[in-house]
């Protein structure tokens, strides 16, 4: 496994608070001082992050850094493990979404979400679809029909599938499966699409599909995606985050970090000594 | 166990070598497959008695009481000295008013009671309520009959005073509690097995814990509930001393639910009780009635076997 | 595209997260009424019972008056009959489970005997009864004994005890198996002194929890016609008998309502075997579970 410098650490805590500075772009979410645990464990320690409106960020780090639960408190889907603890702050649009008054089902019918493994329902390719318009009240046929095409068609599905849109979803290849859950995710007209680790259970060319999606869905949607593959993130990213046993080390532009990465820890991962 | 010394300048190798000579080890080889067969062969066996004993006891009732006035016969009078009428339909209405309500109980509560500790639950408290609802049916239905007679009945009697001592709901309800454990149980293995991403996925749209039940995991356990309650059903058909307690022995066919009624089982308790002597046509009845509640119970197997074959979802 | 409007959704939320509420304090209650029944059931059978549970109940003979009533033959009847079920349907099950488990090839043979297995557990007991009656009591001339009863409550319980058998040698890691052939041991001596060791403990567990269903059991008793006053105890498995259930059933039916106090004592007797019984199990599970 890896062994950190830490003579390092120091230096890496002032550089946690340089938060980038954007002038003209909006900040969908500012995070302060996250700190979160599991039972006794520590998973994230002090973490300070400003997500850019219509920016893909990536999130990179070795696997335990982190990432994972990072993403998933943006969501607040970290609290499906009970034991979990958390302090600071997240703020999404002005509110403080760890506050314990801000309804998670709100949160959720804002900031979609995609998983490492396609998690289709057991359903139709439509009422998949047409699960998250459904329980938002929409019930007119003729309204649910355009959400489906618009979303299918957003997620770049709509014409391998247009044709059998009533059959089970499980009849589908993964590569499908997964840009049906993306399109799930989109008919609920989500302001942030979380992405984590969206291709680790697909093959090359499904990858590569998911990759160029994610490339068109960034004009109306701000993106965050987890992923352990460096190099998807310097192909698809406008920011990444550099994540280490629950740190951010480092937080800058994709081609700045890796090109001219600012930590000796960053360096040691993007040129693949550890990890 | 062979030593590893060497005793007498001999090799575990040798000593191995000449144990093979004696032991019976071929013999017992050859022989413990076909004793363990024979062993499973027992449950054919007991099929076949028991098809075999009811169809011959049976055929002999018939070359007594008309086939056709057994099954389309509404009235059940094997007492009835000169006149005896033997039409099952009564035996039957018994049997589906108490199953019937014992569902009506059953079903909701024990559906509600597997999503509670599927869903809702938390795993401490799923681990211990499970223990406790696996006592519940393990309770004898000698016991449940006599709480239904003593207990629930009394308590229906002042809510509805028209009920009689013997009616169908007080060993309906109970009948309903004997196998809400059953279908609670059945029912959130089903459910638990349906995979949490497929949770995950629902709750990251915005659902609320309900909606992703109601919607998506029973949807996606529809084949095991089914069939939970289908076999609980099948149960309920054939208890039997929850009704020889409860529901007394006044064989009629109508809708009646407050008034004594029987059951097919209770009928054959009524009859074993009794003196009918060996030989006599009230003796083959009870073959009859056996034979007709095993039809309904295996047809309902057979369908909760058909039901989470054909069903079965593949996550 | 805009066909979501935020501000609808945000007013439907509240609403929904009440309703969500509201149903999981209606499956919680759910729950909590199977839990309550046995509370009460439980709170009944002491309160009716408990004053006629003495010393002289247990050590008499039942009887027309409620206060010399003992439940003596019964509970001895009842140890008798699990004398002839527990040998039996213990050999025949393992037995048959072994076969299944270990040595049936896949065929039209073995998925029939599973099949048969399945359909036969959910039989109702009072159809076992009859088979008993036809098989055991007169054609074997067997009359109303022990052995009789015995064995058809072996059958009845055979199918629960081969399904548990079968889940714990499944529960057998391969990997043994394979060493022990690896140290070139036949497929009888694998089974004898590897499978079976590793297995026993779960199929202990399912076996007790089987023969409690045995000692509960009416339905099969009344059918096969077991007398309810006697006045001795078994002397051999040919005896005639009585065993609880039947017991507490005849004195349940009567109409003298002290007869009811002496059912619920009976109840709380059969209830403290099947306790007994259970905690037996519990012990063995727990014993076993830790050595791997």
């Amino acid at each position: 496994m890896l062994k950190i410098q830490v003579k390092d650490a120091e230096q890496n805590s002032t550089d946690n608070l340089k938060v980038l500075q954007t002038d003209k772009k909006k900040t969908v979410y500012q995070t302060r001082n996250l700190n979160l645990w599991y039972g006794e464990q520590q998973a994230l320690k002090d973490i300070n992050l400003d997500i850019i409106e219509n920016d893909v960020t990536a999130i990179i780090g070795p696997s335990g850094c982190g990432k994972s639960t990072y993403i998933k408190t943006l969501n607040r889907m970290v609290e499906l493990v009970p034991i979990v603890r958390t302090t600071g702050e997240i703020i999404y649009r002005e509110r403080n979404i760890l506050d314990k008054n801000y309804q998670v089902e709100e949160l959720r019918t804002k900031v979609g979400m995609v998983f490492q493994k396609p998690n289709p329902f057991p359903k139709s390719i439509y009422d998949n679809i047409a699960y998250g318009p459904r329980i938002h009240g929409i019930k007119n046929k003729k309204i649910l029909d355009e959400i489906v095409e618009n979303s299918l068609r957003g997620a770049a599905i709509w014409d391998d599938v247009k044709d059998r849109l009533h059959q089970n979803a499980y009849g589908l290849s993964g590569g499908q499966q997964q840009r049906i859950c993306i399109a799930r995710c989109l008919a609920i007209e989500p302001d942030v699409i979380l992405m984590d680790e969206p291709t680790s259970a697909l093959d090359p060319i499904s990858t590569l599909k998911v990759e160029e999606l994610v490339q068109e869905l960034k004009q109306n949607y701000s993106i965050i995606i987890v992923t352990h593959n460096m190099q998807q993130a310097a192909r698809i990213s406008d920011k990444t985050a550099f994540f280490l046993n629950g740190e951010v080390i480092e937080f800058d532009d994709t081609n700045k970090l890796f090109s001219t990465p600012s930590d000796r820890r960053t360096e040691d991962y993007i040129s693949g000594r550890f990890g | 166990m062979v030593s590893f010394k060497q005793q007498d300048s001999q090799s575990v190798q040798q000593l191995i070598e000449q144990a093979k000579g004696k032991g019976s080890k071929k013999l017992m080889e050859k022989i413990m497959p076909k004793i363990l067969f024979l062993t499973a062969l027992v449950s054919v066996l007991t099929t076949i008695g028991i098809v075999f004993t009811l169809i011959f006891e049976t055929f002999e009732f018939f070359t007594r009481v008309n086939i056709i006035d057994y099954l389309i016969g509404r009235e059940w009078l094997p007492f009835a000295g000169d006149s005896p009428a033997y039409g099952v339909l009564p035996l039957i209405a018994g049997t589906l008013k108490v199953t019937l309500i014992a569902a009506v109980v059953a079903v909701p509560l024990g559906i509600a009671a597997a999503i509670y500790l599927s869903e809702y639950a938390s795993d401490k408290i799923r681990r211990t309520i499970k223990p406790i609802l696996e006592v519940l049916a393990g309770v004898p239905t000698i016991v449940y009959g006599f709480f239904a007679l003593t207990f629930v009945t009394p308590i229906i009697q002042t809510v509805i005073p028209s009920v009689k001592i013997f009616n169908a709901i007080s060993p309906g309800i109970v009948i309903g509690i004997m196998i809400l454990p059953m279908i609670a149980s059945l029912s959130e293995d089903a459910m638990s097995s349906v995979p949490n991403s497929i949770r995950e996925g629902a709750l990251a749209l915005g659902s609320t814990k309900l909606e992703v039940t109601l919607k998506v995991i029973l949807p996606a356990a529809i084949s095991g509930i089914l069939s939970s309650i289908v076999l609980a059903v099948s149960r309920a058909i054939g208890e039997t001393m929850i009704v020889s307690l409860a529901g007394g022995s006044t064989p009629k066919f109508d809708m009646n639910i407050t008034d004594s009624i029987q059951t097919m089982t209770a009928y054959i308790v009524q009859v074993s009780s009794g003196d009918a002597g060996y030989g006599t046509t009230i003796y083959y009845s009870i073959y009859a009635v056996g034979f007709t509640l095993f039809i309904f119970t295996l047809l309902m197997n057979l369908l909760a076997h058909f039901i989470s074959k054909r069903f079965k979802e593949e996550y | 595209m805009n066909y979501i409007n935020q501000k609808e959704v945000i007013k439907r939320m509240s609403g929904r997260i009440f309703l969500n509420g509201l149903f999981k304090v209606i499956f919680l209650l759910a729950t909590l009424f199977a839990l309550a029944t046995l509370g009460i059931l439980i709170y009944r059978m002491v309160t009716q019972g408990s004053e006629y549970l003495d010393a002289d109940f247990l050590g008499n003979f039942s009887s027309r008056f409620a206060e010399k009533a003992g439940i003596k033959a019964a509970l001895i009847g009842s140890i008798w009959l699990m004398a002839v079920v527990a040998p039996v349907s213990l050999l025949l099950g393992i037995g048959a489970a072994l076969y299944l488990e270990e040595y049936a090839s896949k065929n039209k043979m073995t998925d029939f005997i599973r099949m048969n297995i399945s359909n036969l557990a959910g039989v109702p007991s009072i159809v076992f009864g009859l088979l008993g009656l036809t098989i055991f009591v007169r054609s074997l001339a067997l009359g109303k004994s022990v052995l009789a009863a015995g064995l058809t409550m072996s059958l009845l319980i055979l199918p629960v005890i081969i399904v548990s058998s079968q889940e714990a040698i499944r529960a057998v890691p391969n990997e043994l198996r394979e060493a022990s052939y690896g140290m070139g041991a036949t497929k009888w001596q694998t089974i004898l002194k590897v499978v079976l060791p590793f297995a026993i403990p779960g199929i202990l567990t399912g076996c007790i929890l089987a023969l409690s269903r045995a000692v509960g059991e009416t339905a099969p008793l009344v059918v096969i016609g077991i007398p309810v006053i006697v006045h001795f105890l078994p002397e051999g498995i040919l005896s005639q008998f009585t065993a609880l259930p039947m017991q507490i059933f005849d004195w349940a039916k009567r109409p003298q309502p002290e007869f009811q106090h002496v059912a619920a004592a009976g109840i709380l007797v059969l209830l403290i075997f099947l306790i007994v019984l259970n905690s037996i199990a519990i012990f063995i599970r727990n014993k076993f579970q830790k050595r791997y």
